[in-house]
């Protein structure tokens, strides 16, 4: 199962390609190559949606004060950051549980409590995905005049 | 047995150059992680009305909770940095020859991203929580 291929393999060095610091070991294939090649694909995507969903939201501007219905409602009206924020959870949520998947097979050995644990992430993922999903593209602040 | 070397399997990371980075890479990951899932909840909010929301997000108004958002931005900025930085050495692995150098730069360029940002958003902390009018 997955959980025998996720062991290193005793003579490999724990980390890095040089057995320095860089990511993990690049896996040989299947599964855990493609969870590696993904998280850097989805980093480097992540590097300008979260970067710049931190920077426009929480520094410039008044930051987070500024946040409130009216502005989220303003702010949705343009299909651009519905598709900015609507991407940001996707990437966000899919790169964050796979890291929450590379940490749990580091410290969780028992199989049974690392599929829990595993499972567990992945159903919190996927709940927080569609609640998302649903509140970015059904969004209407019509529902309440006057409110922005 | 060799197979059961406690470093080969690694609970506890230690030995390399990169041992800092790679842990505080693990922990600015776990951060913004447990943050989001809070943050797509409280987003969400904004689909039950503006009483809804604003009751909520006022809770981010909160000078206290201003200096959580600090550190999250940090976090980001860390984890971003640092990322692109592992990048270069997995698809260029010539680049770990100036491992150190290129560590000293991105820790280099994070905290210096972080001085006006740390201005920025600690004026407000600050105005918010003594009354001052930076």
């Amino acid at each position: 199962m997955a959980v025998e291929a996720a062991e290193r393999p005793p003579s490999t060095p724990s980390r890095g390609a040089l057995g320095h610091g860089t990511g993990r070991v690049r896996p040989a294939g299947g599964l855990e190559l493609w969870s590696w090649l993904f998280m850097r694909i989805s980093g480097i995507v992540l590097l300008f949606l979260a970067v710049g969903h931190v920077l426009i939201m929480h520094v410039f501007d008044g930051g987070v004060s500024r946040v409130n219905f009216g502005f989220v409602a303003l702010r949705w009206q343009s299909p651009f950051w519905r598709t900015w924020d609507w991407a940001l959870l996707v990437l966000a949520l899919l790169h964050g549980i796979s890291g929450l998947r590379v940490i749990v097979q580091d410290y969780v050995k028992w199989p049974s409590a690392r599929f829990a644990v595993n499972m567990l992430f992945y159903v919190v993922g996927f709940s927080l995905f569609t609640l998302g999903t649903v509140i970015v593209f059904t969004f209407d602040p019509s529902r309440w005049p006057g409110a922005s | 047995m060799v197979a059961k070397r406690k470093t080969d399997l690694g609970t506890l990371y230690k030995g390399s150059p990169g041992q800092w980075s790679w842990i505080a890479h693990r922990i600015t990951g776990v951060a913004i992680i447990l943050f989001l899932f809070a943050h797509v909840v409280d987003t969400a909010v904004v689909g039950w009305g503006p009483t809804a929301y604003d009751r909520v997000v006022a809770v981010y108004h909160n000078w206290g909770v201003r200096l959580l958002e600090l550190g999250l931005v940090a976090a980001v900025l860390y984890h971003a940095i640092n990322g692109v930085k592992i990048m270069l050495f997995d698809f260029w692995p010539g680049t770990t020859r100036y491992m150190k150098q290129l560590s000293i730069g991105s820790t280099g360029l994070f905290l210096l991203a972080m001085v006006p940002i740390t201005w920025i958003m600690g004026r407000d902390i600050l105005n918010l929580s003594l009354g001052w009018n930076l």
